[in-house]
């Protein structure tokens, strides 16, 4: 029975991946027909990007300012305290800034995207627009999609300096550290390729959001009830599937900087 | 011209449409009934390829639909104008955007010519000066109407409408009967109605065709149609309910 119940979730989890990668595909199909409604686009990145820089920011700022305390806590012991922004600045260049930024995106842009795109299916919008010859992931899924890829970088990037400000903030003001070697330690260890590794991750994470929120909301159940389950599958499958990619992500980057 | 020839579909496993056939030519005009949840809203969606037949085929101007993709449907549907069951109007676009939707996607317009346009369309569907509201702001009927001009502007040579008058007062499904018949004879476009509103088929369709058990049962002339004796159309028509169903 609990073999049974496993296979079937394994060929669910399955189908959905299929489907969600033919979706990406069709969408590259409508980007190569040139089929990108600018105004739309233009939209979606004001919606995904600015509309979302308070929360990213916030983020930013406080993860550098814990992290920064954290690490003067340990290194303060062996005397390092001048190397704590170099922490901070590596480990929110290549990993939180990216990560954190499209967990915050994932919440507030994917749960937006699905309900809307839901709320679309379930009252014949989606069907309305197919009968007007307009393909849904033309007109619905492209601007979303390559908004997503624009903005999630954009969003790391200042994610990134808030934190490491964060950081540099609190090792100044509140522990105390010399400012001059806690900068020129911090520019001296975090170097371009962190930051390029960090970029390129936020790009794919927005493609991850953009594309399972819009595959929940296009695929969605009927009434309020589909719609209230898409929109709680689009934050949960997009948040794991963009820590699970994080690993994966890390390993093989990793992997090419050591070859390079 | 519309064909459709021993179409089958089924969900979950629970047959909807079985053997269905019939035809209707270009510039007639068809009334499709049946009783709630006998397939004619599913039926009016495998004519513009809205879902996909399981078995059968579905011909527009002698172009089998069924076996394409979606993007080769787009083309088929430029002939096409859907109006629906509640308007499914986009929300956040207001009456003017909906209406000239089509006419910025497909035809290279300038914004004056457009504004034009869909002056015009509001006009003929008596919704002037409705262009700066949002469809929350409508009424059931004016929605519909809404509708309507979103599905002619671009001048189909088809126009499908699910359920025109469900909802509606009689007035107001009066008047939506009257502006369905002027589309039909200003712009002499094909027009299927699928409706469960007898006053609706007989005024709007030349030809009604009952679907019943799965498939098309009865079909003939409005004045044939209306005086018919079999006794599944007669109960429809008059609107009896059967014993059992009475009960309840």
């Amino acid at each position: 029975m609990s073999s049974r119940f496993a296979s079937q979730r394994v060929n669910a989890v399955l189908t959905e991946f299929g489907q969600i990668t033919l979706l990406a595909r069709e969408a590259c199909v409508s980007l190569f027909k040139g089929r990108v409604a600018w105004r739309d686009l233009l939209y979606q990145v004001y919606f995904i990007g600015v509309k979302s820089q308070s929360v990213v920011l916030i983020t930013g700022a406080f993860t550098g300012m814990v992290l920064g305390t954290q690490t003067y806590m340990q290194f303060h012991k062996v005397k390092m305290d001048t190397a704590t922004l170099a922490v901070v600045g590596v480990s929110m260049c290549s990993e939180l800034g990216p990560v954190l930024t499209a967990l915050m995106v994932a919440g507030r842009v994917g749960a937006a995207i699905a309900a809307e795109l839901g709320t679309m299916r379930v009252t014949e919008q989606i069907d309305a627009l197919r009968a007007l010859a307009t393909h849904p992931v033309d007109y619905l899924v492209l601007p979303r999609l390559i908004a997503a890829h624009i903005a999630l970088p954009l969003l790391t990037l200042e994610a990134v300096a808030i934190g490491i400000l964060g950081g540099y903030f609190v090792g100044v003001t509140v522990h105390g550290i010399e400012p001059t070697y806690l900068w020129a330690n911090m520019l001296k260890y975090t170097h371009q390729v962190d930051l390029v590794i960090g970029l390129i991750k936020a790009f794919i994470y927005g493609g991850i959001i953009a594309l399972i929120g819009c595959y929940k909301g296009l695929s969605c159940g009927l009434g309020a009830e589909g719609v209230g389950r898409a929109t709680t599958e689009a934050v949960v499958y997009s948040s794991i599937t963009i820590l699970i990619a994080n690993f994966f992500l890390t390993l093989v980057m990793g992997k090419l900087v050591g070859l390079l | 011209m519309i064909e459709v020839r021993n179409l089958y579909k089924e969900f979950g496993g629970y047959p909807v449409l079985a053997n269905l056939s019939f035809r209707i030519e270009n510039g007639e005009s068809a009334a499709i009934i049946g009783r709630s949840g006998s397939g004619k809203s599913v039926l009016l969606k495998h004519l513009i390829g809205l879902l996909p037949p399981d078995a059968g085929e579905v011909l527009i101007d002698g172009e089998n639909i069924g076996p394409m993709n979606e993007r080769q449907l787009l083309r088929v549907r430029r002939k096409f104008g859907m109006v629906f069951q509640g308007a499914a109007l986009f929300d956040s676009m207001t009456v003017a955007e909906n209406v000239a939707f089509g006419l910025r996607r497909h035809e290279q317009l300038t914004e004056r010519e457009i504004a034009d346009r869909v002056a015009g369309i509001l006009e003929m569907v008596d919704l002037s000066g409705t262009e700066n509201k949002k469809p929350a702001e409508l009424s059931g009927g004016m929605r519909k109407r809404a509708g309507l001009a979103r599905a002619i502007i671009y001048e189909p040579q088809i126009v499908l409408y699910d359920e025109p008058t469900t909802g509606l007062d009689p007035i107001v499904s009066d008047s939506i009967d009257q502006l369905m018949v002027r589309v039909r004879d200003q712009l002499k476009v094909t027009t299927v109605v699928v409706t469960h509103d007898m006053r609706t088929a007989r005024r709007v369709g030349q030809r009604v065709l009952m679907l019943h058990d799965k498939k098309i049962y009865a079909s003939g002339t409005a004045d044939e149609f209306f005086a018919s004796r079999d006794p599944v159309v007669r109960q429809f028509i008059d609107g009896v309910a059967d014993a059992k169903e009475g009960l309840i």
